[in-house]
């Protein structure tokens, strides 16, 4: 099923984060989420954990779930949409590019079209 | 619900030419895309599946069979190849990206159920970079 990627000892990938947030403009500030809270929240919730980390041992749920991207894409919407939901902000996607050839789109739990 | 990308390449030439129009009407239209002998792109295929991640293997396509079949019905017909002569389909219409989107997606989509049986996953949409600025996208859903 995996080929190389079932390799025992793991392997890396230069992980790409795509993450959109969806809404109209703040009257005041013209601004639909500010950028600096989406940069806070991605650095605590996902860089930090996550960056130069063997995901299998070290960052659970992948202890138990295979870190495939689409797990990891979902397992990264469920960390960082009650952030946002919690200050007014709507994710709408998050993608994630295992390479630059190959990447997923999730749109949270419920089916979207996107 | 995943909608799962996966990019390939291949390059091959083309020329823009409706045979509905005047010599004239072509040059005028086309510009240098109609240049008699043709000329190449290096096309950039982004094909996407959406679906569940599966249970157990927590992915929701198999990228080495979605290659495979990119691979039979694309990219081996059409790699270093001339459209309008080498591809039946162009015979008689214009190999322009749009019907060339066209075309991979009904190529896809007639192979699709050998290669992936059950509901999911389904060809969602494919894109085609011709250059780095000209882009087409097509849902998948609009081609029988």
């Amino acid at each position: 099923m995996f080929g190389l990627a079932a390799n025992p000892n793991g392997h890396g990938h230069n992980y790409l984060l795509e993450v959109s947030l969806q809404g109209e403009p703040d009257p005041v500030t013209g601004m639909v989420f500010d950028l600096k809270e989406i940069k806070a929240v991605l650095q605590r919730e996902v860089i930090e954990p996550f960056d130069h980390r063997f995901l299998n041992h070290e960052v659970p749920p992948f202890d138990d779930v295979i870190p495939t991207t689409e797990n990891i894409a979902r397992d990264i919407w469920r960390r960082i949409e009650p952030q946002f939901a919690a200050r007014g902000g709507r994710l709408h996607a998050v993608r994630l590019y295992e390479t630059p050839d190959l990447y997923v789109d999730y749109f949270g739990e419920q089916p979207c079209s996107a | 619900m995943f909608r799962v990308t996966r990019r390939y390449r291949f390059a091959a030439s083309h020329r823009l030419h409706a045979d509905a129009l005047s010599e004239e009407d072509n040059r005028s239209l086309y510009g240098k895309c109609n240049n008699p002998f043709g000329h190449g792109h290096n096309y950039v295929v982004d094909v996407s599946a959406r679906g569940p991640a599966d249970p157990d293997t927590g992915s929701a396509i198999d990228a080495r069979r979605l290659d495979e079949l990119v691979a039979r019905e694309v990219l081996q017909p059409f790699e270093h190849r001339n459209l309008n002569c080498d591809v039946a389909a162009f015979r008689n219409l214009t190999p322009t990206s749009e019907n060339l989107a066209v075309e991979i997606c009904r190529r896809l989509k007639r192979s699709w159920p050998t290669v992936f049986a059950g509901e999911w996953p389904k060809l969602e949409k494919v894109r085609i970079a011709e250059t780095a600025r000209n882009i087409f996208e097509l849902d998948a859903h609009e081609i029988p």
